[in-house]
């Protein structure tokens, strides 16, 4: 896993440093600074450095839970991008509550009545899910604020949080969590949904189930006892993936719905090249995949025995 | 979707060859063809665009500022457009009664160039008069034809998707067999190269990538970015399938026999690996391809990708993101419609292909 950061960070850092221009180059063309002023300034990001040293200084920094400061907004990083991190992390995690626990009863639903109206009624949303961008439904769903007045319009908090009591205060979160956590959680609810229908018909044809109906058992003890456990496994698979999709999804979902998570940090960080930042925001949303990963793998070991045993 | 009707039994019974079976399965997938024809006529559409189109993709008009859509009505045995007047208050426009003015087929308007090649003055339909403007999709803040910027965007959004799955399927294909192929401390390094790449979530690396680009390139220039930078991505999960392929084909006895015969590494991965992978890639690059429209319109949208006044389904939505316009003028979310269409398309193909391809189910 850190391997893997670091990697991560690397990669990032040389891209970086491949950019044309750091966030001084737009004070050059300013005559009131000087240009001794924009030397020392550099010197003190080291920014007049190779970018490899640059990255020593960097990984030195971060090793000591310092993220460096960001030069756009002129505070330190560590701060500013724990709490976006925490943002998209709340917004990722509802979605995916949200995802799955409306697509894997209905991908249940589907299979055990499969070829009726309700199986053609999901594979149909299914397919208009899959289509449907995260674009259009941020999009969709800031129009449906607009015109409802139903839910606020983007951000993360009312103009008056400040103002409110603690309690106040997170139910106003609460309330500005809800339409982005539900435009990311349709857009991935679609293919946890197929995939949960495909691998329950899968089991359902194995030689174990026909085994267990032949001795008379119950059909609903069939399914939910012997088929759905094992239908499960493959899903806990796809999972990263999915997770990828989501933190994906979130970038789209911030930025168009202003929702102040690591992916409006991150395009914000580019149009002031502020290039640390980036850096932190592209290792960052990766951390967060790696360890969803990590977690994953952890389930599936303790659902599946057979993942364990190796 | 659809399920399998039992085939006839009058046909002569004659094994069928793979792809002759292939055909037949994807024939019966209704929805899929239907996935077919759709994007056929979209990619035809695309190809004469500005013929259809009935105005150019910088045709600025700003007496119609965000015009409603005007559609043309059937008066007698002719299609004919009303004129519109702007009354009174932003960007209101009221129908002015028994002013209209008929359509034509085949009307000069705006110059364009058919293929990039061929100059033309030629529209398939308009009024050919300034204040009798037909805006089938309204218009944009600029007053231009949403319809035909749509159409023009069609050019760039579409293409980007084949052109960039071409580019990243064949490196990843080529990279993923010889990594397979050699194993070893290639594969080794290929694959956590893969890893690496696949590790950070996509919208997070294209924009790093996007940040090495530099500023105030010419559109020609931000069309080949585009596919570069979504190239950069995409190789590393085909690579991966590829080489897990790989890994079980060489084993097989056609590839002893080709290298007895003292063929090259080279051309045994390429001739004699790849092909046998082919329907694989086939049916994941059709799924793949909305995912590379997609990857232009979040550029795109987000100011990074094509600028204007060049037309982008990416960039014409950004218009939309100001809920002002987009609570007073629903018809500027049009482009994600055709995005929504093109993609829809796209998976039900995909997913008859990959029915059909998959020999194993009836």
């Amino acid at each position: 896993m850190i391997p893997l950061l670091i990697g991560v960070s690397l990669l990032t850092f040389l891209l970086m440093s491949l950019a044309p221009g750091n966030y001084f180059t737009t004070l050059q063309q300013n005559p009131q600074v000087s240009r001794e002023t924009i030397a020392k300034l550099q010197a003190q990001f080291h920014l007049d450095q190779p970018w490899y040293v640059q990255y020593f200084y960097w990984l030195k920094n971060v090793a000591g839970g310092n993220f460096g400061y960001s030069m756009a907004y002129k505070i330190p990083a560590t701060a500013l991008i724990f709490q976006r991190l925490w943002n998209t992390f709340v917004l990722s995690f509802f979605a995916m509550v949200i995802a799955w626990g409306i697509a894997i009863p209905l991908g249940i639903w589907a299979a055990v009545k499969k070829d009726s109206w309700v199986d053609r009624a999901c594979s149909l949303v299914s397919f208009v899910g899959l289509s449907i961008s995260d674009i259009l439904l941020s999009l969709l769903a800031l129009w449906f604020a607009a015109s409802t007045g139903l839910f606020p319009i983007g951000g993360a908090q009312s103009p008056v949080h400040d103002l409110m009591s603690p309690l106040r205060q997170l139910g106003d979160y609460a309330y500005h969590l809800i339409l982005p956590a539900l435009v990311l959680a349709a857009a991935d609810m679609a293919g946890i949904m197929r995939q949960m229908r495909s691998n329950l018909l899968d089991t359902l044809r194995a030689e174990y189930v026909t085994a267990a109906r032949a001795r008379g058992l119950g059909e609903g003890w069939v399914i939910y006892k012997h088929a759905l456990r094992n239908a499960i496994n493959p899903l806990l698979t796809i999972f990263g993936y999915s997770l990828a999709g989501l933190l994906s999804g979130a970038f789209i979902v911030e930025n168009i719905m202003a929702w102040p998570g690591l992916g409006r940090l991150t395009m914000e960080a580019f149009f002031a090249k502020d290039s640390y930042l980036v850096v932190d925001c592209v290792v960052l949303a990766t951390a967060l995949l790696v360890i969803g990963n990590f977690i994953a793998d952890i389930l599936l070991a303790w659902s599946d025995p057979r993942i364990r045993l190796k | 979707m659809e399920t399998a009707a039992p085939i006839s039994t009058t046909e002569p019974k004659l094994a069928l060859s793979p792809w002759q079976l292939f055909r037949q399965r994807l024939k019966r997938r209704k929805i899929a063809m239907l996935g077919g024809v759709i994007l056929i006529f979209l990619y035809l559409v695309a190809m004469f665009a500005g013929f259809v189109a009935p105005y150019g993709y910088n045709h600025l008009d700003t007496d119609n500022s965000f015009h409603q859509p005007i559609w043309p009505r059937l008066s007698g045995l002719h299609l004919v457009v009303p004129r519109y007047e702007s009354a009174p208050g932003d960007f209101v426009y009221r129908e002015v009664p028994n002013d209209t003015k008929p359509l034509h087929l085949f009307i000069r308007g705006d110059q364009y160039k058919l293929f990039g090649l061929i100059p033309s003055s030629i529209h398939l339909f308009g009024t050919g008069d300034q204040n009798y403007p037909v805006l089938l999709f309204g218009g944009d803040q600029f007053g231009r034809d949403i319809f035909s910027r749509l159409l023009y965007g069609s050019q760039i959004s579409l293409s980007i998707g084949v052109i960039g799955i071409l580019l990243s399927f064949t490196f990843g294909m080529i990279i993923g067999g010889i990594s397979g192929y050699f194993s070893g401390a290639t594969d080794t390094v290929i694959m956590r190269l893969c890893e690496l790449i696949m590790s950070i979530p996509a919208l997070y690396l294209i924009i790093s990538l996007r940040a090495t680009f530099p500023p105030g390139m010419s559109s020609s220039q931000i069309y080949a970015m585009i596919i570069i930078i979504l190239s950069c991505i995409g190789w590393a999960g085909m690579a991966r399938v590829i080489r897990g392929m790989t890994l079980s084909l060489r084993e097989q006895q056609f590839i002893l026999a080709a290298r007895a015969l003292g063929q090259s590494h080279l051309k045994i991965i390429v001739r004699h690996i790849l092909p046998n992978t082919l329907s694989y890639v086939i049916v994941a690059a059709t799924l793949s391809v909305p995912y590379y429209i997609l990857g232009e319109v979040v550029l795109s949208f987000l100011g990074v990708g094509i600028q204007e006044p060049q037309a982008s389904w990416g960039n014409m939505l950004t218009a939309a993101e100001d809920v002002q316009y987009l609570h007073n003028y629903p018809w500027l979310l049009a482009p994600s419609a055709a995005i929504f269409v093109t993609v829809l398309a796209f998976n039900f193909l995909g997913d008859g292909l990959r029915d059909a391809a998959d020999t194993k189910s009836l």
